[in-house]
């Protein structure tokens, strides 16, 4: 029998997880002198009770669904996709080309295009490191850790060198043209009579294709014949290789699928916010999708939840830079920390729990 | 006389699993100590806490009448234990001298323990017969050398007792035979041996005396001479077996599978399968026979479409496309009427985290009866369908969303007969159908493979047990080195003849 | 062409930027050797740079800098044994993990000790490594008046901190330990196959601890380096991706000392050759036919291979040679064997670039140990 009953493992863990890498955070804000409780407060009154705040933070949100559902993706099939920045960086490339080079006539028909040249872009710098551990075995983390590299090698090219307006001192590409800039929350709100809802705050339409994303990772893991061979796969190679899984075929799939979704997130990135290409534009989204989707366990909800709780902290973040002496870098080290004690240290959560439902267990035998 | 070793009272449990309750032992000097019982008796366990890879929960142990504890490997190499494990430890792309070497080095520098060892290592090898090359790296080194290098290891270590677990799961009945000379010979030296088999031949040929375990306890201690392999069995299972299996002659009819000069080559440029030429027909199970390694598990990975391979494969009469299977042709031959019950449930039959209801459509996830429609399962259904599939083959507990590695052995390859069974394929493949299976379970899946037979569907079976072989099969085929050997009816052959074919000994030679 | 000087000063600066990759390479070695995957060597070597930094700013002793960094980078590398080693987790997720646990933590310290928006304050002569010039060294005044075996003397042996000589002996010294020693066989055998060492009665956990510890040295030393050597103080993500283009240089390296050595100068003259040249100029023609060549060699490759390989491979030889003819496109009224720009961000990308290549085994099958990235579990 399973020691532990899936609601542990589901819930407990995750939650004991993130308490612990609060309570480390709050000691870290005490060392600064700052106290953590006014700290928290800060954020949430920044980031929960006023409507910019939502704005920001579903903005941040958005990113890691995104980047978190990607991640997740890859993980079912037993890769690690440690590229989502690179694939995000060459995503923002195909909707700046999308963007730029076609005369399109409203935005509706703009994200459909914008969306397709992200996700084929991010497709593709997802497809060499795929196709090089499918068949020739490279080990997929250090092969896509390089192609961050690279990606940010090539988008620098890009801006500097082809896309740059001439004149231009900035390393960006010109301003896309006003027909493919997306609705913000401001303007959707405006539509219903409330002008002064999430005001100048950069979320846009792309957090419910973000949502959509949820919704459409969900069947395809756990309802469509394909997510169950990714999972057989990640499970076990000889297994799916027995019953006529394809790995090379599942791999290249299953990193396609996890590239397109990083690269979709420049629809929210470049296209809803910047609305023009810039170098830095994806934050190290595509390294926060690795703790969303540990902590989310991989599943699109979980991810979803904990996509809501990293926007919350880099939107609260940014206020407590902004009102106290704790610096932004201080979301860095709470990642950080989720990311050990979901992912790496989990044992030393699990272990007690485990001890603990077994005692539980003999005392019923 | 103080014994050798003596265990008192020694327990072990993993989590709720009690590998081993109460076992005592005691071995004299100089004599071959067999513990005999099924897979999953705890045997391994209780010698790898002699040796110190576990710790005892509970109980004493002695050596030369001395009660010490073992905390670890190095206790146990210090009071001259040495173990060969089935599974060998030694470092792939090592030379036999450093495998030696390692862990028993005389310095912090290298080249003087090395051209030491070398010394000692020929002084070994010419008192027990043991020639290996000090130089080759182990990778390139047969199974058969690579276990002598595993005891020159205990000896270069001092050992007085030495344990030997499973030692001849993968030799040939001749490697096995030498391995037996070299035993004696440590025999003759005064050297205490323990030896953990499942085979009652291997009890029966060298040990002095016996120790039966079954389920985590020990239930006999026996001098070999004064027992027969029929107590022992008795002992082993708790019951009396049914060695042989109830079934009609066959009747075979039509030609369903054949197999016309079928050559495969590894990945690493070996040639695993040589010309092999076989034919199955409806009605019959074939029988193939051969010592593990001999390219039973590449034929039926070739067959089961998950390895290229040249040649012809006909199923009920239309060839199969051999050059494009690189992997992944699995569901295709599946939908050509093939079925197929891995060598290895656990690695390959079944994924253990997956439930029983998920693995129950496992290789057929992508049929139309397990679709909802066009882009999405029918889950539902398969739960549904799978609680009555466990029912009717009696697996317990008979719930479809428990994972598959919750439940035992037995039940998980029921898992996987009816999988492969209720699709009523024409052809069946069988990889050790029996492995690490409970008795009760082995007479429940031999009775729906002959069952199966009798309903007119062919049944290829791959069994490095000679008694299933003998007992199951219509005919029977002997593979050595990627060669069938000869063919043998049950009934005009015995263990004997067989072992021959399985040692490469060839056929006129045989006769 | 170049002088033999401009030749030798590029040199040295690629010893230079060298010294700090071939010591995080060697910490990545021995981890990796153990059968512990490092991803963290980016992060062990920024921490180590900002305690080296703020130690030494605080204290003005160089060496109480490089001792404190060293402690700090083995924290983290006790950090990812706990992880690892002790509780079996993923040494991936560990080694992201501490990356940004350094990432983040130097920053929120450093603003808090030092309130300059993460740097330290620049480093005063004790607190830095100076050069130490060999007798008889030219000044680099009068360098170009001096002969070319002095030159190479003067420009290339003389003149660097004592880590950049420390760092070069520590390569003989891993090849002496890992070969030659009875620790450096137990240390390779434990990262191929776990089990034989524990059956041999030695322990696997002090074993691995005992390499990633090591490799905390080394990274400690290379933070140390960058900090009060290279530069005069830390500043925000100093490492700049070195601890990936050492991990990069040990898979070159196929994990060995003089394989890294080599491997890391090449690396590291790549970046003095962007740091020295801002424009590369190279004819047309020259270029187009390198491109077409290379395209050529992938096409060759993939002709007789499945169509995944045809539709991959067949598709960057397209890409390739789409941008050759582009560049003969761009100067055809001028003529081929005009020069072409090359960006300077192709020269930086190019140790990544090559890093795939030798991945992808077309040059040479890098094999890593066989029980890396593995905890080891006792088999039941």
């Amino acid at each position: 029998m399973d020691i532990m009953p899936k609601w542990v493992d589901i819930i407990v863990v995750p939650f004991i997880s993130v308490l612990i890498a609060a309570v480390l955070s709050a000691l870290l804000i005490i060392a600064i002198g700052e106290s953590p409780i006014a700290a928290l407060n800060l954020m949430i009154e920044g980031t929960l009770f006023r409507s910019a705040g939502w704005g920001y933070m579903l903005y941040y949100t958005t990113n890691f669904i995104f980047t978190g559902l990607a991640v997740s993706v890859a993980f079912h099939a037993a890769l690690f996709n440690i590229g989502g920045e690179g694939q995000a960086m060459i995503g923002g490339l195909g909707v700046a080309l999308v963007c730029l080079f076609i005369p399109w006539p409203h935005w509706t028909l703009a994200i459909i295009g914008a969306s397709i040249g992200a996700a084929v872009f991010g497709m593709v710098w997802a497809g060499l490191p795929a196709y090089l551990q499918a068949k020739r075995g490279s080990h997929i983390v250090i092969t896509t850790i390089m192609f961050n590299f690279i990606a940010a090698g090539v988008l620098n090219f890009f801006l500097v060198d082809v896309l740059k307006p001439k004149g231009s001192m900035d390393p960006a590409s010109a301003n896309f043209p006003t027909t493919t800039h997306l609705p913000t929350f401001q303007d959707m709100a405006s539509i219903f009579g409330f002008e002064k809802a999430f005001r100048s705050a950069p979320a846009n339409v792309s957090f419910f294709i973000a949502i959509l994303a949820c919704a459409a990772v969900w069947y395809l893991i756990w309802r469509s014949p394909l997510g169950y061979e990714i999972r057989a796969l990640g499970k076990s190679g000889p297994a799916a290789r027995y019953a006529g899984v394809r790995p090379v075929k599942i791999i290249m799939i299953a990193m396609m699928i996890s590239g397109a979704l990083c690269g979709m997130m420049a629809i929210n990135t470049t296209q809803g916010e910047s609305e023009r290409l810039i170098l830095n534009f994806t934050e190290g989204a595509g390294f926060i999708g690795i703790a969303v989707a540990l902590m989310g366990r991989s599943h699109p909800f979980g991810v979803l939840l904990a996509a809501l709780l990293f926007g919350f902290l880099y939107q609260g973040g940014a206020e407590l830079a902004l009102w106290t002496k704790i610096p932004r870098e201080l979301i860095v080290v709470i990642q950080a920390l989720v990311i050990l004690f979901t992912g790496a240290l989990s044992l030393m959560v699990r272990a007690p729990l485990e001890r603990f439902f077994m005692s539980l267990q003999k005392a019923k035998a | 006389m103080e014994p050798a070793i003596e265990l008192k009272k020694i327990s072990k449990s993993f989590g709720p699993v009690q590998a081993n309750k109460d076992i005592n032992i005691s071995v004299m000097p100089g004599t071959i100590h067999g513990i005999i019982g099924e897979n999953g008796a705890g045997k391994s366990t209780l010698m790898s806490i002699l040796y110190g890879f576990y710790k005892a929960d509970a109980g004493e142990i002695f050596v030369d009448g001395k009660k010490i504890s073992i905390p670890d490997s190095q206790a146990a190499i210090a009071v001259g234990i040495g173990m060969v494990f089935q599974h060998f430890k030694l470092v792939e792309n090592f030379s036999v001298l450093e495998n030696i070497v390692l862990g028993a080095e005389s310095g912090a520098l290298l080249s003087p323990s090395l051209s030491k060892a070398r010394t000692e290592l020929a002084e070994l090898a010419s008192e027990y017969e043991l020639n290996v090359d000090p130089d080759a790296i182990i990778e390139d080194i047969g199974v058969g050398m690579q276990q002598r290098v595993e005891i020159l290891k205990a000896l270069y270590r001092k050992a007085n007792i030495l344990i030997l677990d499973e030692p001849t799961g993968v030799l040939t009945p001749a490697e096995a035979d030498q391995l037996f000379r070299i035993l004696k010979r440590l025999r003759e030296e005064g050297k205490t041996i323990i030896l953990i088999t499942h085979k009652l031949r291997e009890i029966m040929d060298i040990t002095d005396t016996v120790s039966v375990m079954r389920q985590g306890e020990m239930t006999a201690t026996l001098k070999t001479d004064d027992t027969s392999p029929e107590d022992l069995a008795e002992l082993m299972v708790g019951r009396k077996v049914l060695l042989r299996v109830d079934k009609t002659p066959a009747k075979p009819t039509d030609p369903v599978l054949e197999i016309q000069n079928l050559s495969m080559v590894d990945d690493f440029g070996v040639k695993r399968l040589k010309n092999i030429n076989l034919t199955v027909k409806a009605g019959e199970i074939l029988g193939i026979a051969g010592v593990a390694g001999n390219g039973q598990s590449e034929l039926l990975q070739v067959l089961g479409g998950y390895s290229a391979a040249t040649g012809v494969i006909k199923l009920n009469g239309s060839e199969i496309d051999l050059s494009t299977s690189v992997s992944g042709d699995g569901q295709a031959r599946r939908a050509m009427g093939m079925a197929h019950v891995p060598e290895d449930r656990q690695r390959e039959g079944l994924i253990m985290d997956f439930m029983a209801w998920e693995n129950a459509v496992f290789g057929y996830h992508r049929e139309k009866s397990n679709q909802a429609n066009r882009f999405f399962m029918d889950n539902n259904a398969i739960r549904k369908e799978t609680e009555e599939k466990m029912k009717r083959f009696d697996v317990r507990p008979p719930n479809p969303k428990l994972t598959a590695k919750n439940f035992s052995g037995g039940n998980q390859q029921k898992i996987v007969l009816a999988r492969e069974i209720e699709r009523n394929p024409d052809l069946l493949l069988v990889g050790q159908p029996t492995r690490g299976v409970d008795i009760g379970a082995i007479e429940f899946i031999h009775q729906q493979i002959v069952a199966l037979r009798d309903q007119g569907k062919a049944i290829l079976l791959i069994s490095v047990e000679l008694d299933e072989i003998l007992s199951l099969s219509d005919r029977v085929l002997v593979m050595f080195d990627g060669e069938i050997m000869g063919e043998r009816q049950p009934e005009n052959t015995n263990e004997k003849e067989l072992g021959l074919l399985m040692a490469g000994v060839s056929e006129e030679f045989a006769q | 062409m170049i002088d033999f000087l401009t030749l030798l000063q590029v040199l040295d600066s690629s010893l230079r930027l060298a010294t700090p990759l071939l010591l995080v390479c060697l910490a990545g070695l021995f981890s990796e050797r153990a059968g512990i995957f490092d991803i963290g060597l980016e992060g062990k070597l920024l921490a180590a740079a900002f305690v080296s930094a703020a130690f030494a700013a605080i204290t003005g002793s160089v060496w109480i800098g490089l001792l404190a960094g060293s402690l700090a980078s083995i924290m983290l590398s006790l950090l990812h044994g706990l992880a690892s080693i002790t509780l079996r987790g993923d040494q991936i997720i560990s080694g992201v993990a501490i990356n940004f646990l350094a990432a983040g933590l130097t920053v929120v310290v450093a603003q808090d000790m030092f309130g300059q928006g993460g740097r330290t304050p620049p480093l005063k002569s004790g607190g830095r490594f100076e050069p130490i010039n060999f007798p008889g060294a030219t000044s680099s005044k009068e360098m170009n008046e001096a002969g070319p075996l002095m030159q190479l003397y003067s420009e290339l042996l003389s003149g660097h901190s004592l880590l950049v000589y420390t760092a070069l002996l520590t390569v003989p010294l891993s090849w002496f330990i890992l070969y030659k020693t009875r620790y450096g066989l137990r240390l390779r055998a434990v990262g191929e196959n776990p089990a034989a060492v524990d059956t041999a009665g030695i322990s696997v956990v002090g074993l691995r601890y005992s390499a990633v510890i090591i490799g905390g040295v080394l990274c400690g030393i290379a933070g140390a380096y960058i900090a009060t050597s290279l530069q005069a103080n830390f500043t925000k993500d100093m490492s700049a991706g070195r601890g990936f283009i050492a991990l990069a240089a040990l898979i070159f390296a196929k994990w060995r000392p003089w394989y890294a050595l080599s491997a890391c100068l090449l690396f590291g003259f790549f970046f003095a050759v962007d740091t020295r040249f801002q424009n590369i100029l190279l004819p047309a023609w020259f270029l187009s036919g390198f491109l077409i060549l290379v395209a050529l060699g992938l096409i060759s490759y993939v002709w007789k291979k499945d169509y995944l390989d045809k539709a991959v491979l067949g598709g960057l030889a397209l890409g390739i040679s789409v941008i050759a003819f582009m560049v003969i496109f761009s100067v055809w009224d001028t003529g081929i064997s005009r020069q072409i720009k090359i960006p300077v961000v192709f020269i930086q990308s190019l140790p990544y670039v090559l890093t795939v290549v030798v991945l992808a085994g077309f040059v040479g099958k890098a094999i890593p140990p066989r029980a890396g990235g593995q905890p080891y579990v006792k088999e039941r």
